[in-house]
This record gives C-alpha cells, structure tokens and sequence, in this order.
C-alpha cells in the first residue's frame, strides 16, 4: 500500500465490508479454537485440563524446535536469493505480444497447477539415477547423485524442485506489472538517451514495486509454510535434513495427536512469519518511498 | 552491448528456462503413458510399451472423474467470489484512507500465514455446525481465507500504479463511482484481474488438506482422489502420472483463456 497522502473516506469502509466477511467467517472461529486448544491438556473431548502457557514454555524449550526453525529459515532465504531474481529475469525476457507470449505464458505457468502431492512424486522418480531423467543425466556426468543418501543434495534437490514449482509465481507476477507500465514512460526514456539498466533501475522496478511485494511475501510465508512437497519426495531425511517446521508441526499434531502443544506450536509458528513478514514489508515500504523521493 | 546481442542472450536465459520447466512435465507425461513395471524396471525417454490404460481408468471409473468436476464447481465458485469481493476492496486500499486501513491490510494477509494441518479440526467443526460438509459451497468457502488476501493484494498491487488523475477526470466528466469502476477503471487493471483470477484458481485448484477435510463423497476433489494411488499393495506410480497430467489441463485452459488480459496490460489510448 503506497504511503502518498491519500484522501480520508471513511464510506470505503463499505467498499472492504464484503471481503471482511468472508474472510472473518473463515478465519476468526477457527483461530479462536487454536486458541482455545493452546491452553488445555485434551485427554478426550470431554476431559479437558487448563494448563496455561505451560505448552508454550514446553515447545519454546524444545531442541528439534530450534533445528527445525534454523532448517526452514535457510531454505526460506534461499528460496527468495534464487526465485525472485530468476523471476524478474524471466519476466524480463518474455516476449511482450504475439503468439510466443501466449505460448510461454502457458509453458511458464503450468508447474504451479501440478497438485503437490504429485509434484514430490514426480521429482522422486525424475531424480532417481536409475528410471529417473534427472538423476540418470546426473549419473551420465559422473556424479554421484542420491537426494535419499546425502544430506545436502536432499536439501539442494527439495531447493531445486521449489524453484521448478513456484518461481512461475514471482515470473507471472513480475510479467503482468510491467506490462502495465504505460509506454510513454519508455518513450520518455528513449528521448532522455536513459541506458537499459536506467529504464529497469527507475521505470520498471518503481512500477514492479507492488507486484513485487507481493512476490516476496507470498513467497516467503509459503516456503516457510512447505510441507506436501519435501514430505513426499524425501521424508524428511536423511537424518532431519529436509525436516522443515510444518512438518514437525504435523507430527507433533495429527502422528502424537497431542492437540494443545501442537496448537501452541502453531500459534508460535504463526508469529514467527508474522514477524518476518512485518520485517519485509515494512523494509520494502520504506525502500519504495525512498525511492520515489529520490526520483520526484 | 548492441541491442541484437543482448536479445539474443535474453532468449537464451528463456530458452534455457522452458527447458527447465518442461523437463519434469514430460517425464511425468513420459510415465504416464507407461505401466508400473517399465518404469520401476527401466530407464527409457519414451515408454517402450505404450499403453492408454492409466487413462482409462480414470475416465471410466466415476470416481476418478467427478473428482475432477467437484475440483472445477469449488474452484469456480471461490474463483468468481473472490475477485468480486476483493475489487472494490483493493480500490477502497488503493484510493482512500480510512479508519485501521493499513492494519486491515495487513491483517488479510496474515491469514495466510497460518499452516492448514492445525485448521483442520476446527474447520471440520465449524462447518459442521453450519451443515455444509462435504458441500462444494464449504470447500469454496474455506479456500476464500487464503484466495481473498491474495486477490486484494494483487489488485491493489496494480490500482496503486494507476494514477489517481483518472479518477478525478472521470468524476468532474460526471461518472458515477459504478460506472467509473466498471467501464473505465476496471479495464485498465485487465492485467492485475488475470493474474489474481488465475492465481486463485491455482490455489484452490492445487489444495488438498482443506478440500479432502471439508468433503467426503459428494465434492470430493481430484487431489483427495488422487491419494488413492498410495496403498498398502505399493504405488500405483503410472495412475497417478496420468492423474497429474490431466489436473494441469483446466488450468492451462483458464491461462490461455486470461493471456491476453496479462499480456496486453494497461492501454492508454482508452481514456
């Protein structure tokens, strides 16, 4: 949301009513479950114990916690060093008109619509080095390749299948806002003799500001929210090398079934991306402003 | 660099990229036509003993199939809800300042950063209270937690890089904020209304622990379908190879169906 001073109309409140119902419906009841969960021992439906913040204090102290939150956290953060550069890149050099713009459009987008339970299926076959095409082009060069034996080419394969998945996600974004920008602005940059890298530094990545925004955040809370994908393809394993921290969560939930600490769980996962999150966007906030300011 | 050189290396890094992207599609197409022994037997690019029977089994058996049509009404349903509700939504973000609006923005987004696994229970709860299990219109519903943020988000996105000038111009003409909204302001975001209309469908299209919570028999939706392949006697790996194939075909559709609204973008010559 741009920080310009923008008229005060508090009529728009009726504007945003429809989406605060459908989203609070969804969203309140079930989040005042959680909750509710966080602060009881659930023996049986009818035998509940108040415990407090004893769950919190539990899970807080828990080692494989702390592995699992360093795990996600580096993959998070390799997941945006590698998605949204490549993103832009792509966005980029895609054609902007005619039948080849269809054509990518289509051949860019179709990963994402691969339901992720078959995404992990796919790349586990595709990276095994004997039925697989990965995994065989990789043993035809000689390496020596095994996402189930070793654990940092687990993790650099469950990296690679993420970036195959989603960085379709940030390209299309990308794509679309800077084929929003209007072309006298290039036309502008043409007359003033501004170099390409002047027209992506001040035209097309003030424009891309918003989508991008977006492309990060999305990308960050979902890539530290990762669970069908790596589970599927490895287990989590070898060892806890591709152990992330949903599905620590979902062990903890649905295999031990211990609902209040796995509620507390949830509650502290959720306002570790929330702090993130707030990070991010309030940094990328004041970056544009900056930006703006320097330009204007 | 001349202009040539530098074309030529942004098609490279694009070519490079679709060849990327096309690789784990064609190998799963590649199983798709095989039997489970030739794949777990040997490696080949092509399958040596084509076959059309992981096909056949899904569109003859009607569970296999109606997962795919209970996908489509759900998906359908949350897909048209939610850019409904989030246009005039974004523009109220984009335009105006009111009373906690930065706060309720980021407060939608937020929902999304929940894991599912522990929603799961309460939301079976909540809509069984309502009576809506196992309903196309409860999955719809629940997808709207994470569909609507995104699609405000997105659509304000590209209202903020509209300037505010157009609005004025359209007022002081005599427009009514309706139909400003519709026939002027609208087309000129076609590009931010494909790709929220397209990023929610592939979410709601691709989620699986909601959908295969909230249904049963009656809407229930290929992804949950497709957990069938995994059973005690092994993997079926060639089904679900086929299955896969066939999800990315509605969506692929709806792309082809939204490329021009993405592509074209913003169009000055309109106003």
């Amino acid at each position: 949301m741009s920080t310009t001073t923008k008229p005060v109309n508090q009529k728009a409140w009726l504007l945003i009513l429809p989406v605060l119902l459908c989203v609070a419906f969804s969203a309140i009841l079930p989040l005042m479950t959680v909750v509710n969960y966080s602060v009881q021992d659930i023996i049986s439906p009818e035998r509940r114990v108040f415990v407090g913040t004893e769950w919190f204090a539990s899970v807080m102290r828990d080692e494989d916690l702390h592995a699992a939150l360093w795990n996600q956290l580096r993959f998070s953060l390799a997941v945006l060093a590698v998605e949204i550069p490549l993103g832009i890149a792509l966005a980029l050099a895609m054609p902007a008109q005619g039948w080849k713009a269809s054509a990518t459009l289509v051949i860019v987008a179709l990963s994402l619509l691969i339901p992720w339970n078959v995404v992990g299926t796919i790349w586990q076959i595709f990276g095994r080095a004997d039925i697989g095409l990965m995994g065989a082009a990789l043993a035809g060069l000689g390496i020596e390749y095994s996402y189930t034996g070793d654990a940092t080419q687990a993790w650099l394969t469950v990296l690679l299948m993420d970036v195959w998945h989603w960085t379709p996600l940030v390209a299309l974004l990308c794509y679309a806002g800077l084929r929003s920008i209007p072309d006298a602005y290039y036309q502008a940059a043409r007359i003033d003799g501004a170099s390409k890298f002047a027209v992506f530094r001040y035209i097309q990545l003030p424009k891309m500001r918003g989508v991008l925004m977006i492309a990060v955040l999305l990308r960050f809370m979902d890539s530290f929210m990762i669970y069908t994908e790596p589970f599927v393809l490895t287990g989590g394993g070898p060892g806890n090398a591709t152990t992330f921290l949903s599905q620590y969560l979902t062990q903890k939930a649905v295999g031990q079934f211990d609902l209040g600490p796995a509620a507390a769980f949830s509650l502290i996962y959720f306002l570790i991306i929330l702090l993130f999150c707030f990070v991010l966007y309030n940094w990328m906030q004041r970056v544009g402003t900056a930006d703006k300011e320097g330009v204007e | 660099m001349n202009a040539e050189a530098r074309y030529q290396k942004r098609s490279i890094l694009l070519l490079l990229y679709i060849a990327f992207a096309l690789l784990p599609i064609y190998w799963m197409v590649n199983m798709s036509f095989k039997t489970n022994e030739e794949i777990l037997s040997s490696f080949s690019l092509l399958p040596q003993h084509f076959t059309w029977d992981n096909y056949k089994v899904i569109f003859t058996d009607e569970s296999w199939y109606s997962g795919y049509i209970n996908s489509l009404i759900y998906v359908a349903i949350n897909t048209v809800i939610s850019v409904t509700v989030a246009l005039p939504a974004a523009y109220a973000f984009s335009r105006y300042s009111f009373l906690g609006d930065k706060h309720i923005f980021f407060w939608l987004l937020t929902n999304r950063m929940t894991p599912p696994a522990v929603f799961l229970l309460p939301f079976f709860q909540l809509y069984t209270t309502v009576g809506l299990m196992d309903t196309h219109i409860a999955v719809a519903m629940a997808h709207l937690l994470f569909n609507v943020p995104l699609a405000v988000w997105i659509l304000e996105g590209f209202m903020s890089g509209i300037p505010r000038e157009i609005d004025e111009t359209a007022y002081i003409d005599g427009y009514t904020f309706p139909r400003f909204f519709l026939t002027i302001f609208v087309p000129l975001i076609k590009a931010g209304v494909g790709v929220a209309a397209f990023f929610c469908f592939m979410f709601s299209w691709v989620e699986l622990l909601l959908a295969r919570t909230l249904t049963s028999v009656n809407a229930k939706p290929i992804v949950a379908t497709m957990t069938r392949t995994v059973s005690a006697s092994g993997m079926d790996w060639a089904v679900l190879a086929a299955a896969g194939t066939l999800t990315i075909v509605p969506g692929a559709i709806v792309i082809w169906f939204v490329r021009h609204y993405i592509a074209k973008g913003f169009a000055m010559g309109r106003v």
